[in-house]
């Protein structure tokens, strides 16, 4: 009897009807009594010390509660990165701030909170707090940063915060046997995730006389830890559910602003607090992308096969650590996920600066490191005059490679595939010939490309944990259980094609929550690094073998038949040969609450802890015009290729590759978060900061090169991220062809481009514009 | 200083004594618990908070909440059928894929809802430039310029044939 398959359909996200009624409620949506208000007064200056604080009139204002200051709650350090904590102290995060704080080290820095009546009269009080400061100099650079007299950001501690190395061969030999070397220098811009929904988050002392606090995470049970220890309670005095979420893209794997609205709810003796960020505040002071610098030198034959690449790395982190290190270092084991060559050497360091802290954004490293390997890569293919999807299936590793930096060997390796079918999907060859016929003496026209891989989840870096339980409920449906993180991409929609396609029911049959919490779901570390539907489905899967097991040892014993001669298939007990009725699963279930001799519910739980990784790849395949009279550059046309092995929904799937595309096309073309020489972030509001509107975007292309992954748990692997890597490199190549000049920056402004089109014209040998 | 503002909420006559300093966003929210109006940025750049009043849609975060006075406003609860059906709107966003986060959907079939009311068949181009005051992060939004398309087809026929009309991608 046929299966009907639900993995690899469209179903139907379970949550949409609620999204499109405008019931869903998101943390700022519940009623919640007696609720004071939270804000937080932000330091006028990037790096420097409160040396006084005048509170007097604040305190007066109409509806203030209370003004707070550092000394008034705890400052034991903690650190806000979402990773999984570490049972070995070395490998932890640096715990380098506190919730309030007289050491300055980013504008905007949180020196003071106004507890209110309302939002409004917190909002007037912060005005009349009059702050006294000892100023010191200013570092927006890691090169500044780490000049020998610069004052250290963090006492103690050196502004370089992490640096690590990685390599084979000898590199300097692969460079005396090459034919050309290339260098390139290529830089990243700070970029901001821009989640629609705010930080905000409520706290209150709930009636089992915990500490109870809803947000707006990705990560609530590593909330739930960060929470407790900065404050300096037992982590199981503290409870956080996460409701909807209005997107996160990493900025929300960080804990922000929980730990400090638990924090004044405990001043406030318990009762309800509510600290809602505005958007000024969340671009600038919250987290960002880190703007990486890079150095790239590569060795090249004639002949296009590459003999060596040297990779340095500098990272800016900003004011504190955060996921620090872990991003600028990333980068050191995708170059040869990616590419073959006999030497290889990567270095990097990450510097703390006074601009806004980076940490964790979609990505996570590798849109800066494919965006500078790519324009690297393809300005070796322009080099030797090779096409350069040729150049890049010359030089790619091979299906089956054993990454050595990565332990991991990369099964269904299918970057070989993306390509054959990028070049054909998108008529490359046809495209890359029209060029120079549609090129005007104003309009220059241009195709580009670039590709990437990507692990899934974070093995063998890091703790890869996941959970379910499943509940039978009386009519034959099931309550499915997860720590996993819904945070708008889908999550919970494809967790439930897995649970229902193993369990043989349908989607509707599986019932999923809006609300994660800590103290009823089981423990996962959350939702990032493309982790969820791999990590997360393994134990969806076991805890539905669990469950199928169970309802067919019932079906088995209670109809007399050996269990081994039955399936479950669309709802119902059969005879698995010929699909013969045995009984439905509703009546089974039914029989499981309430016949008096034999009722026992039906419930199972499971936990994994993974230990392998799925590499995904692709490219991107990008047709643009730029007006040289004006440097605008005009997106014509963008595809993306995934080998994401098998996709759980295609629908969603799709989804989640367009949004990404648009990120990333916007990050090569619009974005970026800019200062004042004070530090100041000048650009922090939805107008300035070129966030693209539906009139900035083409229709978007992507293909899948589906294929069924041999490890992933339902063939799959990472989707999420891996669409943000290869379009800001691809337009960047494309204006390349384009104009021929390989600018060494973005985003590619019009201002950008018109200077490096012109500074081209004015110095004939070209090179790389460095503007 | 209050003051006593009237006026049609989703069909229905309401008043109220609002501070004279309140947007209409807050209004909403607070006094009447509209929730499915999003706050996204306070000032009138995202479009997250879009509501029609008198057939215009406006950010009602720059809408002081006095100024609805005797005006007739829609929320995204009152596009959702008095049985609780779905508009086709609010459907076809659903059945093309176009929700994600879900944080700008009110704000988006609001929008999409008034420029389906004086242009029925609108193009791609035309439904980019009229939904550009509304942002999102998830989508990219493709799929929701497919949503819109869908349902100016769907608005199109009887109300009965319309669920018949699939999703498919016209570019």
């Amino acid at each position: 009897m046929d299966k009907k398959k639900i993995i690899g359909q469209a179903e139907q996200r379970w949550d949409a009807i609620a999204k499109v009624k405008g019931q869903a409620s998101y943390t700022g949506d519940f009623p919640i009594r007696n609720l004071l208000h939270a804000k937080i007064l932000r330091a006028t200056i990037a790096h420097g010390y409160v040396k006084h604080y005048d509170i007097t009139e604040a305190e007066k204002m109409p509806g203030v509660v209370k003004v707070v200051l550092p000394e008034d709650i705890p400052a034991t350090p903690y650190a806000t990165a979402g990773h999984p904590w570490n049972l070995t102290p070395e490998k932890r995060d640096i715990e380098d701030r506190n919730m309030l704080t007289r050491h300055v080290r980013v504008y905007g820095d949180d020196i003071a909170a106004i507890i209110a009546k309302t939002e409004f009269q917190a909002q007037k009080a912060l005005a009349k707090i009059k702050v006294d400061y000892d100023v010191y100099p200013v570092y927006l650079t890691p090169e500044a940063a780490m000049a020998p007299d610069a004052k250290q950001i963090h006492e103690g501690h050196d502004n370089v915060l992490g640096r690590s190395k990685v390599g084979y061969g000898d590199v300097e030999q692969g460079f005396n046997e090459a034919d050309f070397i290339v260098k390139r220098h290529l830089s990243t811009p700070v970029q901001q995730h821009l989640h629609l929904e705010n930080q905000i988050a409520v706290a209150y002392q709930s009636d089992d006389q915990r500490w109870f606090c809803l947000s707006s995470t990705q990560i609530p049970h590593i909330c739930r830890r960060i929470i407790a220890q900065a404050n300096g309670l037992p982590w199981s005095q503290v409870r956080v559910k996460k409701p909807f979420i209005g997107g996160g893209f990493g900025n929300k794997q960080d804990v922000i602003i929980e730990p400090l609205t638990v924090a004044l709810s405990r001043l406030m003796g318990g009762k309800p607090v509510q600290l809602a960020l505005t958007r000024e505040e969340s671009i600038a002071y919250t987290r960002t992308r880190h703007a990486i610098d890079f150095d790239f030198k590569i060795g090249v034959m004639k002949d296009g096969r590459m003999t060596a690449i040297d990779c340095d790395v500098v990272s800016n982190q900003g004011g504190y650590a955060s996921h620090g290190h872990a991003v600028g270092g990333k980068g050191g084991t995708f170059i040869n996920a990616l590419y073959r060559a006999d030497n290889l050497r990567f270095t990097a360091k990450t510097v703390y600066t006074n601009i806004g802290t980076a940490g964790a954004m979609r990505g996570y490293g590798m849109p800066q490191l494919v965006y500078a390997l790519e324009c690297a890569i393809d300005d070796v293919a322009t080099q030797i005059g090779m096409d350069p999807i040729q150049f890049r299936q010359l030089n790619h590793q091979p299906d089956g490679y054993y990454n050595q930096f990565g332990k991991t060997k990369q099964r269904d390796f299918r970057i070989e595939d993306c390509l054959v079918k990028g070049r054909e999907a998108f008529n490359w060859d046809q495209k890359l010939a029209q060029a120079q016929q549609k090129t005007t003496s104003t309009k220059k026209y241009g195709v580009g490309m670039a590709a990437f891989a990507f692990g899934t989840a974070v093995w063998p870096f890091g703790l890869e944990v996941a959970g379910a339980h499943l509940i039978a409920l009386p009519d034959g449906t099931f309550k499915l259980h997860i720590g996993a993180t819904e945070i708008g991409q889908g999550a919970d929609t494809a967790l439930s094609q897995m649970a229902a396609d193993t369990l043989g029911v349908s989607f509707e049959a599986i019932i999923r929550d809006s609300m994660t919490d800590t103290d009823t779901d089981p423990f996962d570390t959350g939702a990032y690094a493309s982790r969820q539907s791999y990590v997360g489905g393994y134990a969806v899967k076991a805890a539905a073998e669990k469950m199928k097991q169970k309802l067919i040892e019932r079906a088995a014993t209670t109809y007399d038949i050996r269990p081994e001669f039955l399936d479950i298939v669309a709802n119902q007990v059969v005879y698995a040969t010929d699909g013969d009725l045995v009984v439905t699963v509703k009546d089974l279930v039914m029989a499981s609450y309430y016949d008096l001799a034999t009722a026992k519910a039906l419930e199972t739980h499971a936990s994994v802890n993974i230990h392998n990784n799925s590499y995904a790849s692709g490219c991107s395949l990008a047709e643009v015009e730029v007006d040289v009279a004006t440097g605008q550059v005009t997106l014509l046309s963008l595809m993306n290729v995934h080998d994401s092995g098998k996709i759980i929904n295609p629908l969603l799937a799709s989804g989640q590759v367009e949004g990404a595309m648009a990120m990333s096309a916007a990050y090569g073309l619009n974005e970026g978060l800019v200062y004042s020489a004070e530090g100041r972030p000048l650009n922090n509001n939805m107008l300035d900061y070129k966030l693209p509107t539906m009139m900035d975007l083409p229709d978007l292309d992507k293909v899948f090169v589906e294929t069924v992954d041999p490890l992933g748990p339902y063939g799959n692997k990472a989707l999420g991220e891996t669409p943000t890597c290869s379009p800001a490199p691809a337009i960047r190549n494309a204006v390349k062809n384009a104009i021929g000049v390989e600018i060494g920056k973005i985003p590619l402004t019009p201002e950008v481009v018109y200077q490096a089109y012109h500074q081209a014209q004015a110095t004939v040998e070209g090179g790389i514009a460095d503007v | 200083m209050k003051q006593l503002v009237n006026f049609t909420l989703n069909g229905e006559t309401v008043s109220c004594e609002v501070d004279v300093r309140k947007s209409l966003l807050e209004m909403l929210r607070e006094d009447f618990g509209m929730t499915g109006v999003k706050e996204g940025c306070g000032v009138g750049e995202c479009g997250a908070c879009s509501v029609i009043i008198d057939g215009q849609t406006v950010d009602s975060c720059i809408y002081l909440a006095v100024w609805i006075d005797g005006k007739q406003a829609t929320t995204i609860e009152g596009v959702t059928h008095e049985d609780g059906t779905l508009d086709p709107i609010q459907a076809s966003f659903i059945d093309a894929g176009a929700v994600q986060c879900g944080f700008c959907i009110p704000g988006m079939i609001l929008s999409s809802k008034q420029l389906l009311a004086h242009n029925p068949s609108p193009t791609r181009g035309e439904i980019r430039r009229e939904l550009s005051g509304n942002m999102c992060r998830c989508t990219g939004y493709q799929k929701i310029v497919d949503a819109v398309q869908l349902a100016a087809k769907r608005l199109d026929v009887e109300p009965h044939a319309r669920a018949a009309i699939p999703f498919t991608i016209e570019k």
